[in-house]
């Protein structure tokens, strides 16, 4: 195994007076670890696959996620780039990181009798926020939470076809496939409690059809996905019970929203006489935004800005509020901020270790010093950067 | 053909008198043709007179020499442009005594201004040597005699001066005889720095000797000059030689390495400027850093989004190897994404200069890649020469190396130890 002996050239006396920084960082991870082998395998990985024992002694590490529990947890909601890498290294391995041990850290003490508290993830493009935030809802799966993961709320105010004029509210427009999409996978992954929540109402979809008061969720989750017609209804329906029992006890509510930023705002979205239609006309949002309000409890509430998809933002903006807005901050107001930022020189090394071991990095110059201080250099440690980088070496 | 030939053969032929009456040569051509169209014409192409160019088929024998200018003709023109001189003077409220040849242009260019972007077409006024082509003198007497000796070699101006030039060299010859025989030849030869002239070139040598020359026969003077240089000459002589170097302009080798500051915390930093196309940067570097930089304030990832705008950024510190160990804080304006980066790279790269030790600017300035222990023999160009782009095409076209913008460099050292190449 040559992995030992790539750690070596760093120890060389040689290079030794050369390298800057990383030098002494990587002395330190190696002197921190308590495995007396030098193996890139303490620097990066760690054995522990159970978000629940994440803690201090694992930042910089990554863990695995088995691929099946990946299928279950994440039908939608990995970033795009993240899932080719898991199909091109057959494993998925996420990092753990500060902001997400102190999200962590905060979930574990919820006090389920409270209102929900609301986190919003924030930072620059590319730090790294909506890995996070898959890192939390793989802690609150594995704690069997019940998961409302919206995945993207940018794609609901963008590039829309077919928007009806709702159903339940004349004034109200229907998505209807952006309903259906997210109700499959939304099924996917709480398969096993839409039996137990028992609907407290009854729906009349139409003439014909109705979900009786008293039947399982899972029956309003099939009418949205059958009759499409109907599926942004459905949606509201879901979150509407969710919210209201939620608060009984059977099981804990996580709500997870990515981009949060697109619920205010402005569309891209205009009717046929080309008047642009401003979120609260969409039935999606108007129900998303009762969702993220703090007036009901039993659960938590993460959310995540981001720039990337966003309209009508401009590029350089990270902070909430700027990507909010004030009506978006003032909803939003008691909320826990907390700040993803670039790796630090240990979350570097310890990135270019996952790399080297799943022999990403071909380059035969990578694995040295200079090398990686011009990998620094030209990513600035920031994670997003420096995955589209290596992916050309 | 009654009556409207009448009239009409009236009308021709009182137009054919007033073309005789103008007597120009074309122009009667012009009427005649014209008239025995009308003569031979049918009835409806009478009204009708067609005008038609007539070309002449005699050759105008005088334009198609070569204009010679008498010696009289160019006189009375350097009279007029004196006196024309000191009229513009006078219109200029200028002392016509102290009005010289730039005040003229300068003069001219208000009094009749051009919008034409051809500065070659636009109205000048130059004394008439400068404006009319040199030409010999008639070079043989009314006898028919040839002045010159030499004159049926048929460059009698070339051949002189390959005598004289050999005169010279012969003289000094004799010379150095004379000195050896007496003892008193000191074997020291004192070899005048030929840096910065050049020689002649063939053109401004036919220019000077008025006729036409061969590549053969001017690299035959070259060599009798080069000659003449080796032994050891006189006063006279190196006039002589004098009179055939231009001086020729040279980049300067130094750059000018701007000295140490230090601001209020202690902190060492240097600042420069550095210009690409139209963008114009300023870099402070600070001597002990990590590497951070920014640009106008905000961090580079975020102003340069390109990775190629960061590798520019990159190329001094990963030339010197000093990634990581330096902060920059720049500011920029003007030109383009790319502009903007090479800007910032010359400007960081002549910081740098400052903090780094006399051998790596020497390395900087010829491309070359010491510090990493391996060195591209390439004459790759600098990176402090300022307008980069400017300086790189002229040693493409000396090298007749084809390759594009300011990635070269990166692409001509592929032997250092650089992860991007492209």
């Amino acid at each position: 195994d040559s992995s030992p002996l790539q750690r070596l050239p760093c120890l060389d006396a040689g290079h030794f007076l050369h390298t800057g920084s990383q030098a002494p960082q990587n002395l330190a991870a190696h002197l921190d670890n308590q495995v007396p082998v030098e193996s890139p395998r303490a620097v990066s990985r760690t054995s522990e696959s159970d978000p629940a024992k994440h803690g201090e002694q694992h930042e910089g590490q990554h863990y695995n996620i088995p691929l099946q529990d990946l299928k279950a947890v994440f039908p939608h909601g990995l970033p795009p780039r993240f899932v080719m890498q898991v199909k091109t290294f057959n494993e998925a391995c996420l990092m753990v990181r500060k902001p997400a041990l102190e999200l962590l850290h905060y979930l574990k003490n919820t006090n389920f009798a409270h209102p929900a508290v609301r986190y919003v993830l924030y930072g620059e493009k590319g730090t790294g926020k909506t890995l996070s935030l898959c890192h939390i809802i793989h802690f609150c799966a594995k704690q069997d939470w019940l998961i409302l993961h919206i995945p993207d709320a940018h794609l609901w105010v963008k590039n829309c076809r077919n928007l009806l004029q709702s159903t339940y509210n004349k004034q109200r427009l229907d998505q209807p496939l952006e309903a259906s999409i997210w109700l499959k996978n939304f099924k996917t992954a709480n398969e096993r409690f839409l039996s137990q929540i028992k609907v407290q109402e009854k729906y009349v979809w139409n003439k014909r059809e109705s979900t009786e008061k008293g039947s399982p969720l899972g029956e309003v989750v099939e009418q949205g996905i059958t009759r499409v017609r109907n599926a942004t209804d459905a949606v509201g329906i879901v979150l509407k019970e969710l919210k209201r029992q939620s608060s009984s006890g059977i099981f804990h509510l996580l709500v997870a929203v990515d981009g949060v930023n697109a619920l205010w705002g402005r569309t891209t979205l205009k009717r046929e006489d080309k008047s642009p239609i401003a979120p609260e006309e969409l039935a999606l949002i108007y129900n998303l935004r009762k969702m993220v309000k703090n007036d009901w409890h039993g659960g938590a509430i993460v959310l995540t800005l981001s720039q990337t998809g966003s309209v009508f933002k401009p590029r350089k903006a990270f902070l909430p509020q700027e990507l909010l807005g004030k009506e978006g901050f003032d909803t939003l107001d008691p909320f826990i901020p907390i700040l993803v930022s670039n790796y630090n020189p240990k979350e570097f090394e310890s990135c270019i270790q996952y790399y080297l071991e799943n022999n990403w990095l071909q380059h035969e110059k990578a694995h040295t010093e200079d090398g990686k201080k011009e990998l620094l250099f030209l990513s600035n440690t920031n994670p997003g950067q420096l995955e589209r980088l290596c992916a050309y070496l | 053909m009654a009556a409207p030939c009448v009239s009409c053969g009236k009308a021709v032929s009182y137009r054919f008198f007033l073309g005789a009456r103008v007597s120009l040569a074309r122009e009667q051509g012009l009427w005649k043709a014209a008239a025995a169209e009308v003569q031979t014409g049918t009835a409806s192409q009478i009204l009708r007179l067609r005008h038609t160019t007539v070309v002449s088929t005699k050759k105008n024998i005088a334009a198609l020499r070569r204009e010679t200018y008498t010696l009289d003709f160019i006189k009375k023109q350097i009279e007029e442009f004196n006196i024309g001189k000191r009229h513009l003077a006078n219109m200029m409220g200028e002392d016509p005594e102290t009005f010289t040849q730039e005040d003229i242009d300068r003069a001219i260019a208000y009094l009749f201004p051009s919008g034409l972007f051809e500065k070659r077409a636009r109205p000048i006024m130059k004394h008439p040597e400068q404006i009319f082509p040199k030409q010999r003198a008639i070079q043989w007497g009314e006898d028919g005699r040839p002045f010159h000796f030499l004159f049926y070699t048929g460059k009698p101006s070339y051949y002189s001066l390959m005598h004289e030039a050999y005169g010279k060299i012969l003289d000094v010859e004799k010379h150095q005889n004379q000195l050896r025989a007496q003892g008193l030849f000191s074997e020291k030869t004192k070899t005048k720095d030929l840096i910065g002239s050049r020689w002649l070139i063939k053109e401004e040598l036919e220019e000077i000797l008025v006729e036409k020359l061969s590549d053969q026969d001017y690299a035959q003077f070259i060599r009798l000059l080069e000659r003449l240089l080796t032994l050891q000459r006189g006063g006279a002589e190196e006039e002589f030689v004098q009179r055939f170097r231009r001086s020729v302009t040279i980049q300067s080798k130094k750059q000018l390495i701007e000295p140490v500051q230090y601001d209020e915390q202690g902190m060492a930093f240097s600042r420069s400027e550095g210009r690409r196309k139209s963008a114009e940067a300023e870099a402070v570097v600070y001597a002990h850093g990590s590497g951070r930089v920014s640009v106008n304030g905000t961090d580079y990832l975020l102003y340069f989004p390109v990775t190629q705008d960061r590798e520019q950024l990159m190329f001094p510190f990963h030339f010197l190897d000093r990634l990581g160990k330096h902060d920059v804080a720049c500011t920029v304006s003007g030109g383009g994404r790319a502009a903007q980066a090479g800007a910032i790279r010359l400007a960081v790269a002549r910081a740098l200069c400052t903090l780094v030790t006399e051998e790596e600017v020497e390395w900087m300035r010829q491309g070359m890649s010491g510090v990493g222990g391996h060195g591209c023999s390439h004459a790759v160009p600098e990176c402090l020469s300022d307008s980069c782009s400017g300086y790189l095409k002229s040693v493409r076209r000396h090298l007749n190396v084809q390759y594009a913008g300011l990635r070269a460099p990166l692409f001509m050292l592929q032997n250092c130890n650089s992860i991007f190449q492209f």
